[in-house]
């Protein structure tokens, strides 16, 4: 599916040098360290939330102010919560993950991943630089 | 927006609400507007990038907004506001269920889908698996979502069309989902994906400024206090003929160990839903980046989160101001929630408006449906699968246009049989989103981060899921043995769930593990190395089309 307007596809052999990369490895690290611990999180929370509702109405009609109930609030703090994450992974990306993915897609655009293996320019190319 | 309008008192004609000609009026400005914008739109139509992606220009705002004018069905605005209206907390989880699942969208899917694929869920699936087998497997999987959600949208038109104006016979009713269904036509085969999404954006900002105006007018009349609003709901509620607690758990669901059960499934099919909805993965592919992609979900959840918001202000609202019987008693039952309110507030002409908003929302919808469903049969069985790839582009647009037309007429025939059922959209929504869930969502997890995936477990998760998930529906209450059935004269449901997620969910991802660990075949590691690289770096994404 690469599609063809590409100047020259790049080769799996290619894909596997930058996949085996040390900025790779950190890129991939940063984006799952964020995002299944948070899947986790919210996933926990809203099925937690779930079970109150189903299992535990007395404890969710329980009024906390005037007809506001635990139900209703809990049931608020999970769109609070989907506000804060959402904002919490657009900073989390652009500050971790998009400038190592910038820097790499830069690069195999310029097919660098293909003469790396002995390393022949020096290592100009910083593998943690982000 | 009206400011002082005289309730004209056109209630006592029990059938209709409001005035017939101002709904009509309302609605064909609508669509006209939109079918202006449709046909300026189709003169950019030349590639297949054109006709399935929009040409990939689409912005990352325009796109959040398109976004939620996809989601924000009929089921969204008309289905939660009844539920909410009848049986209070219950209906609430609904939309929690409908926002929260936007995570997965974003952490999960969004970004990574934009990088990999080209048009279709199957592009990603198939990517690093035997392609005819496995692009198969999405395509089917891929019609069955979207044939669900059509049908739940076409008996939402139905139903609104009696309430609305007053037409009360079948033929009249087929008659207005025929017309429903030809207008989706045109905007799908005259505008292609760029078209369907100025409609939706259209749609969304309408809906929204709609949902805007009732939710300060409610809460208005309630000196902008939660709590008194939800008293005055409490209060009405108990003077029903079959009163209920509406603030409290329960009301639905609360009343056995299966109906507990079934919350817990449909609350678990809502989540996993969203990103395996393929109407919604292909809104990605509109975009020219996947950093607009993100920002499109970004923008989604914001005006989806408000809009579902605004939801509780006027589902409550409808059951404080208008009553359960009242709602129950109208000619589109409970989805008549919505329209009601608005006739209570601000007479025959917010209705007007209101009406033509939800009518709105429900051609949008169907017309991003049956472009998915059109590319998917065009561009992942007919090209692929049939032909072996060897199809010009063009071939594969005027395939996708013809499969536009079959898949109206399929969903015209579907929607006016829908129509005399009478189930609540969201819940039929919900049946569309445990497909999706179970057919698709494990897949493409699978897919993206499991090195050892083979194309049997993309087979089995795919084909397992949506065969438990759809056989659970047919045994199911839903379809015979209960009153409110679709066959309400038989019996032959053996499954006590109205919800099957719960089984057909985690079935599916143990499939997809088992499928792989015995299969013969190696994984394809030079191909995982492409996806997981393009993926998260972007590199070979496909590019926006220049005009």
């Amino acid at each position: 599916m690469t599609p063809p307007t590409e100047r020259r596809m790049l080769t799996p052999e290619e894909y596997r040098q930058a996949q085996d990369s040390p900025e790779f490895t950190e890129l991939r690290r940063r984006f799952r360290r964020f995002a299944f611990p948070m899947t986790v999180a919210f996933f926990s929370w809203y099925l937690l939330y779930v079970l109150l509702s189903t299992y535990a109405d007395d404890f969710m009609a329980t009024d906390v102010f005037g007809d506001v109930n635990v139900g209703i609030l809990l049931g608020l703090g999970q769109f609070v919560t989907t506000f804060l994450i959402t904002q919490l992974y657009v900073r989390h990306a652009d500050r971790n993950t998009d400038p190592i993915a910038d820097e790499m897609r830069d690069r195999l655009e310029h097919h660098e991943y293909a003469r790396e293996t002995p390393a022949v320019d020096g290592g100009t190319q910083g593998a943690t630089r982000a | 927006m009206p400011d002082t309008v005289p309730a004209v008192d056109v209630m006592a004609a029990d059938s209709t609400v409001g005035e017939p000609a101002i709904n009509i009026a309302i609605f064909g400005f609508f669509v006209l507007i939109t079918l202006v914008i449709t046909f300026r739109a189709s003169r950019n139509n030349k590639t297949a990038a054109d006709y399935y992606a929009a040409g990939r220009n689409i912005s990352g705002t325009q796109n959040g907004l398109a976004i939620a004018g996809d989601y924000l069905s009929a089921a969204s605005f008309l289905g939660i506001a009844g539920a909410i209206a009848l049986f209070g907390y219950d209906g609430f989880l609904y939309s929690i269920g409908f926002l929260v699942a936007w995570l997965v969208a974003l952490l999960l899917v969004a970004e990574l889908l934009r990088n990999t694929a080209r048009f279709t869920m199957a592009d990603v699936l198939a990517f690093r698996m035997r392609q005819r087998p496995v692009r198969m497997a999405a395509a089917i999987s891929t019609l069955a979502v979207c044939l669900f959600y059509l049908v739940a949208q076409m008996s939402g038109a139905g139903g609104l069309v009696t309430l609305l104006l007053g037409i009360e016979g079948e033929a009249a009713q087929a008659l207005v989902v025929v017309l429903v269904g030809a207008l989706m036509i045109i905007y799908v085969l005259v505008g292609g994906m760029r078209g369907t999404t100025y409609v939706q954006i259209i749609k969304a900002s309408l809906l929204i400024a709609g949902a805007l105006v009732m939710t300060l007018w409610v809460l208005g009349k309630y000196g902008f206090s939660l709590s008194a609003l939800l008293g005055g709901a409490a209060e009405t509620a108990s003077e029903q003929t079959a009163p209920v607690d509406v603030l409290a758990p329960g009301a639905q669901y609360g009343a056995t160990g299966t109906s507990q059960l079934d919350f817990v499934s449909l609350g678990l099919a809502l989540v996993l839903g969203t990103a395996g909805l393929p109407h919604v993965l292909m809104r990605f592919y509109t975009v020219p980046t996947a950093k607009d992609a993100r920002k499109s979900v970004v923008w989604a959840i914001w005006l989806i989160g408000i809009f579902y918001l605004f939801s509780l202000v006027i589902g409550y609202g409808a059951g404080a101001l208008v009553g359960a019987d009242e709602i129950v008693g109208a000619p589109g039952g409970q989805n008549s929630a919505a329209p009601l309110l608005a006739f209570e507030l601000g007479g025959s002409v917010l209705l007007g408006i209101i009406a033509g908003v939800a009518f709105a929302t429900i051609l949008a919808v169907v017309a991003g449906l049956t472009i998915t469903a059109s590319a998917s049969f065009a561009h992942d069985i007919y090209a692929s699968v049939i032909k072996k790839g060897e199809v010009s582009p063009n071939g594969e647009v005027r395939v996708a246009r013809i499969t536009a037309v079959v898949i109206g007429a399929v969903a015209i025939g579907l929607g006016i049989l829908a129509l005399q059922a009478g189930l609540n959209i969201a819940f039929l929504v919900a049946l569309a989103f445990a497909v999706a869930a179970s057919a698709n969502l494990p897949t493409i997890l699978y897919t993206l981060f499991w090195k050892r995936f083979t194309t049997q477990g993309a087979l089995w998760s795919i084909y397992g899921g949506l065969i438990a998930c759809v056989g659970l529906i047919v045994f199911s209450p839903v379809v015979s043995g209960d009153p409110a059935a679709l066959f309400p004269d038989v019996d032959f449901a053996w499954f006590p769930l109205k919800n099957p997620g719960i089984v057909s969910i985690p079935l599916s991802f143990f499939l997809g593990w088992l499928g792989t660990v015995v299969s013969k075949e190696a994984p394809d590691t030079d191909k995982y190395a492409e996806l997981e690289v393009r993926s998260l770096t972007g590199i070979g994404a496909e590019k926006a089309v220049q005009h």
